[in-house]
């Protein structure tokens, strides 16, 4: 099977991303927290400090590598309640229909009608900041993209012959739900969790930036965007460098996203016998 | 005899894809006289649908034109330009498909779409195409064309739809009319009753016709000659009653005694039918010396190795085979 | 006669279409009085074209469409008194497609294998021998096992299909156009499989089918199904050689012959027009608008279906006429 170069390039980004989240201790070079030093505040990337320090004198590179940790950590786990939430109200409404259906459906357009970070903004405002509050504001807000590719998947396959046989076999829903078609409708289903991920850390970024996010001094990419606010002219090295720490994940993950989009259609394996 | 209306001559077609250059269609060749109905029968994946495209010049990538001649009235239009081609086809060269609803635009009357042939290649106005129009659905025995005219193609049942397709098709009274499959979407009934229509009109007007089908009968039924393609080639070729009466390749025998034909049981009671062993090869694997060989009861040797030569039958018939008998 | 596998009485299946804003609601009568019954090793041969309800009939028998009025009785037990499971284990199906028929995610032999898990049997080996057992019945090979849909082609595909049907060992099968999909070089081969398998498993069939050549081989019986009706039944000779409804007849006259050897029937007997719609079907006899014996006393009177010879019955009211 032939991946585009992108699939690649986008695996490499993520898997960079992951390693140093998971390696953060061996490969910081400071204590992105304790390491303060008002003598070192503000300087510009040197041979010292990768990346320069911030306005209290920690090394911004090993903040930006611990902060990966929270971004990732927001972007996956709430992206996974989201595909939870969006798959099961998805598949349901697509499988069973009826008045289940025009429920889900309404409360979808409903979600999609309300940007999402108004309404992550408000269940933060009730939660108040810190990661659980943040997974959960995240994770409860964005699953509607979920739920409408997986119904309308399953409105396309509810009347293949294979699923009226597993009817006729004696099947009951909800094998048929999990064992028929959720495996035929999961290519779509990843690659909506990719571009997810992505969305989910730029969430999270808003979100600390706004000062809803991660409480200082604990390093989030967004939250170092947001402390750097006031010096954007005058050490931009404070900004840049959490800014393309965002960037390069998040296109990582959308590269990534659309290259499995590919890679997951069925017929795209050997042929025949 | 005069030059045909229709001659294809030695035609190959190349399909690119799964990492080589595929014949597709290889060696084939036939012609159709002015006003004759000419069957062309096979499986599906045969090259049976590309050949007419070929002649339609309508090959698309990863189709393409490998070598051969097609001639229309002893002109060679294999290497006719774009515009060229956009004239013959519609006005000479018409052609109908076996979806009517994907080749009708759903979003203009079908009078409309009919009319448009007359100002398009005759250069009518549009009043008087659209009288036209309604003549060429009367035509076609469509009920009630005055009103029938303004419908839109989801409006029409699958046969009227073909009704319409062929209207369009025959509007401009071109010489050769190239049916892909025309009833194949259609419920029998229906079907017998354009295939009549179809004879009827072309025969009325003297179009001549290349009919493309995977039923044997059907095809016999309508056409004065046939001819019948395996993986690419034409292997057999006959007038139509004698297809059915004496096959002489393995696989048009194979056919003609595979299918249960109606009548049979009560002659001689059930009979187990005679199977073709195997499966229809795919355009990747097509097997080395005759493409049927696998496949073959009479297999030899020689089969596996030589591509059979031609061998003319009487009546300007032909067959592929080593052991015609 | 032997209790009959299959019964149907005064069979309607309508559905309710369109909404109840702009158009309003309409009944379309899918399944509309159907008597039929299908003894057990019978097969019973299913005619008609797009709209008459064969397809319907089929998932009401399998309890998959609840009906409307009147009954279908398997084994002797109402649709609304059986138990899925024990309807698995008796009725089975084979479907057109075989490429959407098969999970492309399943091999086969899981395909083959969950179902009877899902009926309890439990043991490994046994599992597996009924699996090999049972791709040995249809003529695949036991390597076949392990590989997925796409791998074969559409002749084995059905192969597979029909495996899956007869897993559970049910008594009657009903064929959905089991070979109209197919490459017409390969029916033979799946037509003769299912005679093999219905006399070495006594098995009842269903066989739907628009193919007369198809219908006429394979069948002991012969229902033809018009709009939502049947309008002719009998033994397969009977409906073949003295069909009594113009229908059938127009049926018969369709198929091409390329001989020409019936000419004059096929010119008397061809229906004219297109099969009107369900949602609204002619009155009377519902064939009338098409039919060349047309008289006012069809769009008046509904025929019934009334006997002509034993085990024979036609909805005409010139049933008696020959053609």
């Amino acid at each position: 099977m032939r991946l585009g170069a992108n699939t690649y390039v986008g695996g490499a980004l993520v898997g960079l991303a992951l390693s140093v989240a998971i390696l953060a201790p061996w490969i910081a070079l400071y204590d992105p927290v304790m390491d303060a030093n008002l003598m070192n505040a503000e300087l510009p990337p040197s041979r010292e400090f990768p990346f320069g320090t911030d306005a209290q004198g920690r090394d911004i590179f090993s903040r930006i590598v611990y902060g990966s940790r929270i971004s990732l950590t927001v972007g996956i786990v709430s992206q996974m309640c989201n595909s939870l939430i969006g798959v099961t109200l998805g598949l349901t409404a697509g499988f069973w229909g009826g008045w289940w259906d025009d429920l889900v459906s309404g409360l979808t357009n409903l979600m999609l009608a309300i940007p999402s970070l108004v309404f992550a903004l408000a269940i933060m405002a009730i939660l108040g900041p810190g990661l659980l509050s943040l997974v959960i504001a995240l994770g409860l807000t964005a699953w509607s993209y979920s739920c409408r590719i997986a119904r309308a998947q399953v409105l396309s396959l509810k009347s293949q012959g294979y699923i009226q046989a597993a009817r006729i076999l004696g099947y009951g829903d909800l094998r048929i739900m999990f064992t028929q078609v959720l495996p035929n409708i999961l290519g779509p289903l990843i690659v909506i969790a990719t571009l997810g991920m992505g969305g989910a850390i730029l969430s999270e970024a808003a979100l600390s930036f706004l000062g809803l996010g991660i409480r200082p001094p604990f390093p989030s990419w967004g939250s170092m965007l947001s402390e750097a606010r006031d010096t954007i002219r005058s050490a931009p090295w404070l900004s840049v460098f959490p800014g393309l720490a965002i960037f390069f994940t998040v296109l990582g993950l959308n590269l990534l996203g659309d290259g499995l989009r590919d890679v997951l259609d069925p017929q795209s394996t050997t042929r025949r016998a | 005899m005069s030059s045909p209306l229709l001659a294809v001559r030695d035609l190959n077609i190349a399909l690119k894809g799964g990492g080589g250059i595929h014949s597709a269609v290889e060696d084939v060749s036939f012609e159709i006289g002015r006003g004759e109905a000419f069957g062309l029968v096979g499986e599906s994946g045969c090259g049976k649908s590309i050949t007419a495209l070929a002649v339609m010049g309508l090959l698309r990538r990863p189709l393409s034109l490998g070598g051969g001649r097609i001639l229309l009235d002893g002109q060679e239009i294999q290497n006719a330009s774009a515009a060229e081609m956009r004239r013959l086809r519609g006005s000479r060269i018409a052609m109908i498909f076996q979806e009517p609803m994907t080749a009708l635009n759903p979003l203009s009357p079908v009078g409309r779409q009919i009319a448009e042939m007359f100002v398009l290649h005759q250069g009518t106005g549009w009043t008087e195409a659209m009288d036209r129009a309604e003549d060429a659905l009367r035509q076609v025995r469509v009920p009630s064309p005055e009103r029938r005219i303004k419908d839109y193609p989801h409006q029409l049942s699958g046969g009227m739809r073909q009704r319409v397709m062929i209207a369009i098709a025959l509007a401009c009274g071109p010489d050769l009319l190239i049916a892909d499959e025309p009833t194949t979407a259609l419920d029998v009934t229906v079907q017998s009753e354009i295939i009549d229509l179809m004879a009827e009109l072309c025969a009325a007007k003297g179009t001549a016709i290349l009919m493309i089908s995977h039923d044997l009968g059907l095809v016999a039924n309508m056409c004065r000659r046939v001819a019948v393609m395996y993986a690419g080639r034409i292997v057999e070729a006959q007038p139509a009653q004698a297809i059915f009466a004496t096959p002489r390749h393995p696989y048009t025998r194979g056919l003609v005694d595979s299918l249960p034909r109606l009548g049979e049981r009560a002659k001689r009671g059930r009979q187990r039918l005679r199977e073709i062993a195997g499966v229809v090869p795919s355009i990747a694997a097509y097997p080395a010396g005759c493409r049927f060989n696998p496949r073959c009861s009479a297999v030899t040797d020689i089969c596996r190795t030589t591509a059979p030569a031609i061998t003319p039958l009487p009546a300007d018939g032909l067959v592929r085979c080593h052991h015609h008998g | 006669m032997a209790e009959p596998l299959l019964t149907l009485q005064d069979l309607a299946v309508h559905f309710q279409v369109g909404s109840a804003f702009g158009g309003g609601v309409r009944t379309l009568k899918a399944v509309d009085g159907v008597d039929l019954d299908v003894a057990p090793g019978e097969c019973l041969g299913l005619v008609g074209e797009s709209g008459c309800g064969k397809s319907t009939l089929a998932l009401s028998i399998m309890g998959l469409v609840p009906p409307t009025r009147g009954q279908v009785r398997l084994n002797g037990h109402e649709l609304s008194k059986r138990e899925r499971m024990a309807t698995a284990r008796t009725v089975q199906m084979v479907f057109q497609d075989p490429y959407a028929s098969l999970n492309p995610r399943q091999t086969v032999r899981r395909t083959l294998a969950d179902p009877l898990r899902l009926h309890g049997i439990a043991n490994r080996t046994e599992v597996d021998h009924r699996v090999m057992d049972m791709l040995a019945k249809v003529g695949l090979r036991p390597d076949h096992a392990d590989r997925y849909p796409h791998e074969f082609s559409g002749g084995q595909r059905q192969r597979i299909g029909i495996a899956r049907a007869l897993i559970l060992q049910p008594k009657l099968v009903i064929c959905d156009e089991p070979v109209s999909a197919l490459d017409v070089s390969i029916r033979a081969q799946i037509i003769n499989l299912l005679l093999e398998l219905k006399d070495e498993l006594g098995l009842a069939y269903i066989m739907i089918s628009h193919d007369l050549g198809v219908v006429e081989h394979v069948s002991d019986r012969v229902a033809v199904m018009y709009l939502g009706r049947i309008v002719e039944q009998g033994g397969w000779q009977e409906i073949f050689e003295d069909p009594r409804h113009p229908y059938t007849r127009a049926l018969i006259a369709a198929i091409p012959d390329p001989f020409h050897r019936a000419d004059a029937f096929a010119k008397r007997a061809k229906a004219h027009g297109e099969i009107a719609s369900a949602l609204d079907p002619p009155a009377g006899c519902h064939f009338n608008p098409r039919c060349p014996l047309k008289a006012d006393r069809c769009v008046s009177e509904v025929p019934l279906l009334e006997p002509v010879a034993t085990g024979h019955r036609a909805a005409c009211h010139f049933r008696e006429r020959t053609a």
